[in-house]
């Protein structure tokens, strides 16, 4: 179930309160959330919207601890990252957030393999039983018959399943997806987003996805769209927002 | 290691700059081990030197002779042990390019003076009862293949030219690997009675030894009051401080060498420093997937040190190596016109720190660069 107006406590895996993010450009502070507030439960699969320079990346990259918020406050199963440290939060990422950027981010010299066993090397988890995760999560995306196979040598949706496969190896607790399909053709697209729906209905993933696209945003369960800055639900401003921004 | 394939396939990435700034760390470490060898055999006479041994020579010069009668008064000097005498012969073996040091010595003290040159002593008995008898070091004996016994002919244009012949009656042996086996002995008997009227009885230097080390500011002031005002007044010093003015006349050996030195690893450091940073740039973004995926940014500089180490030790191993296998034959080469070419363990492992420091230092700054790199803004130069 997911709230946008709602400013008080909750049992929602994700909380987000009254988070805004401004940035100073040119001598200028430029606003880009105001007021934020969000609740996202386990299992949910949202879509975020929007014109570019609404603001989607900033807030998933608020949500995925990549960067903090000016004011307010972002939890996540019961963690406040908000407050956390630098070195806290990259400790934090590695556990809880698995990331799908729109251009694969593959390490090049690596095999699908071996970047799919990147997560896994932070952890203590003995040769065996990384190459096992691994195994799993390449068969997951339908790629068990390329994991010796380089980026260079895979298609565009190949290349995004292993990113797929990277994300949820070490079973985090939910996916960032920055335009997933946004550098693939419909074909590979459609597969894609049927492989993250799998994750979410067969796995109980929780997904939270960036995307300009209206036929890959209907996939998710909830449409919201951010519009200078506001979160709207299904395109519509929340009547508060109108007044003061805060839903 | 888990990580260390990750590594290795970040170093492969671009073969070509890979073998250049290997191939730049090798060719600084040869450099380094070979100026360190050169600056080892200037400065070996130096390090040699008997603690308790003087060198007297003439005051105005080396090459001014001074009186055979001088030995007697300076033997009586309390404190002196031993004394010998010395003449530079100048000569080659057959042709010009077979030059090495031989001395005319004064067979009954040499060995007392010189206790690290080791004759046989039936070889240093032989050689007393031979006018024409000659003691060589075991590396000139090597380098002209010869044997106890061989007639050994040694042109020279001094006293009045020509060629001497000589019996190879002994061969010596230094007690440490750096002690000098170039040098050639014959006596002083045979070279007196050759020589033209003129120069007899003018040897060259004195080398003597003290009953202490502790005598040796005493004695050699007391050497030269004795020969004050005469015509050949003497200079009187350590054997060390001897070998180093002798070195000195080259210029200043040792600063060239570090100047050389300093300048070639500093260029190293710009050309490894500059190649880790382009290196880590083109990566920026891959750097960030590995922050964003929860690697920390001591991991992150961990990768690019480690990179730029693994980088240095190989270059510096095969510098290294290349120096072992080099030298030698480069001191076979230079035929004998220095001391023997060492290669000491000391340089080896001073080359190999040196090429950690540098491997270390050209990977801090861009290492630190990627470390503070935000995730946010490197993601966002995809």
């Amino acid at each position: 179930m997911i709230r946008v107006d709602n400013n008080g406590s909750s049992s929602a895996l994700i909380q987000v309160r009254g988070v805004n993010k401004t940035y100073r450009r040119g001598g200028e502070n430029i606003q880009v959330l105001q007021g934020l507030n969000l609740d996202v439960d386990k299992g949910d699969f949202v879509a975020f919207m929007g014109p570019s320079g609404s603001g989607k990346t900033t807030l998933l990259n608020l949500l995925g601890g990549l960067d903090v918020p000016t004011s307010g406050h972002i939890s996540v199963d019961g963690d406040e990252i908000t407050n956390m440290s630098s070195s806290k939060l990259t400790q934090w990422r590695a556990r809880h957030v698995g990331f799908i950027f729109q251009m694969y981010n593959l390490i090049p010299v690596l095999t699908a393999f071996q970047n799919v066993e990147l997560p896994l090397l932070l952890t203590k988890l003995s040769k065996a039983q990384r190459k096992q995760h691994v195994e799993t999560a390449l068969s997951v995306v339908g790629l068990s018959d390329r994991m010796n196979h380089y980026p260079r040598q895979l298609s565009g949706g190949q290349e995004q399943r292993v990113t797929i496969a990277r994300a949820v190896v070490s079973d985090p607790t939910f996916l960032l997806c920055d335009e997933p399909t946004g550098d693939l053709d419909r074909k590979s697209a459609t597969e894609i987003m049927e492989l993250i729906e799998e994750l979410v209905a067969k796995h109980g993933k929780t997904v939270l996805m960036v995307t300009h696209d209206p036929v890959v945003a209907d996939r998710a369960h909830t449409t919201l769209h951010l519009e200078k800055g506001v979160l709207v639900e299904g395109g519509k401003l929340p009547q508060n927002a109108m007044a003061g921004g805060v839903a | 290691m888990k990580y260390s394939r990750l590594i290795f396939a970040n170093l492969l990435r671009k073969k070509v700059r890979l073998i250049l700034t290997i191939g730049s760390f090798a060719v600084a470490l040869f450099l380094f081990a070979f100026l360190a060898v050169v600056k080892d055999a200037f400065g070996r006479g130096a390090d040699v030197a008997g603690a308790d041994r003087l060198v007297i020579i003439n005051r105005t010069s080396i090459i001014n002779t001074i009186p055979l009668s001088y030995r007697d008064k300076i033997l009586r000097i309390p404190g002196v042990k031993a004394i010998t005498h010395n003449n530079w012969f100048g000569g080659v073996y057959k042709d010009e390019k077979n030059f090495f040091p031989q001395f005319v010595i004064d067979p009954e003290a040499q060995r007392k003076v010189f206790p690290e040159l080791i004759v046989p002593d039936d070889q240093w008995n032989a050689f007393l009862k031979d006018r024409q008898g000659a003691i060589v070091g075991a590396r000139t004996a090597q380098r002209f293949g010869w044997k106890i016994g061989d007639r050994i002919p040694i042109k020279t244009t001094l006293y009045g030219g020509g060629a001497w012949e000589f019996n190879l009656d002994g061969i010596y042996h230094g007690k440490r690997p750096q002690d000098d086996e170039t040098q050639f002995w014959f006596q002083w008997d045979y070279f007196e009675e050759k020589i033209p009227e003129g120069v007899k009885g003018q040897i060259g230097w004195y080398v003597l030894r003290l009953d202490s080390p502790d005598d040796a500011v005493r004695v050699a002031k007391a050497i030269d009051g004795e020969f004050a005002n005469s015509p050949s007044e003497t200079k009187t010093q350590t054997e060390s401080a001897f070998a180093a003015n002798w070195v000195k006349q080259f210029g200043n050996i040792s600063f060239l060498i570090l100047s050389i030195g300093v300048i070639v690893f500093f260029t190293l450091l710009l050309v490894t420093g500059n190649t880790m940073a382009i290196s880590v740039r083109e990566r920026t973004s891959e750097l960030a997937v590995f922050k964003a995926i929860g690697y920390s940014d001591r991991a992150i500089l961990f990768f690019v040190l480690a990179e730029s180490l693994v980088i240095a030790l190989i270059g510096g191993v095969l510098g290294l190596g290349l120096a072992m296998l080099a030298i030698p034959a480069l001191g076979k080469a230079l035929n004998g016109l220095l001391p023997a070419l060492i290669l000491a363990p000391a340089v080896l492992a001073l080359g190999l720190v040196v090429a950690v420091a540098v491997g270390i230092v050209s990977g801090l700054l861009p290492g630190i660069s990627a470390m503070r790199m935000r995730v946010v803004n490197a993601l966002r130069r995809v």
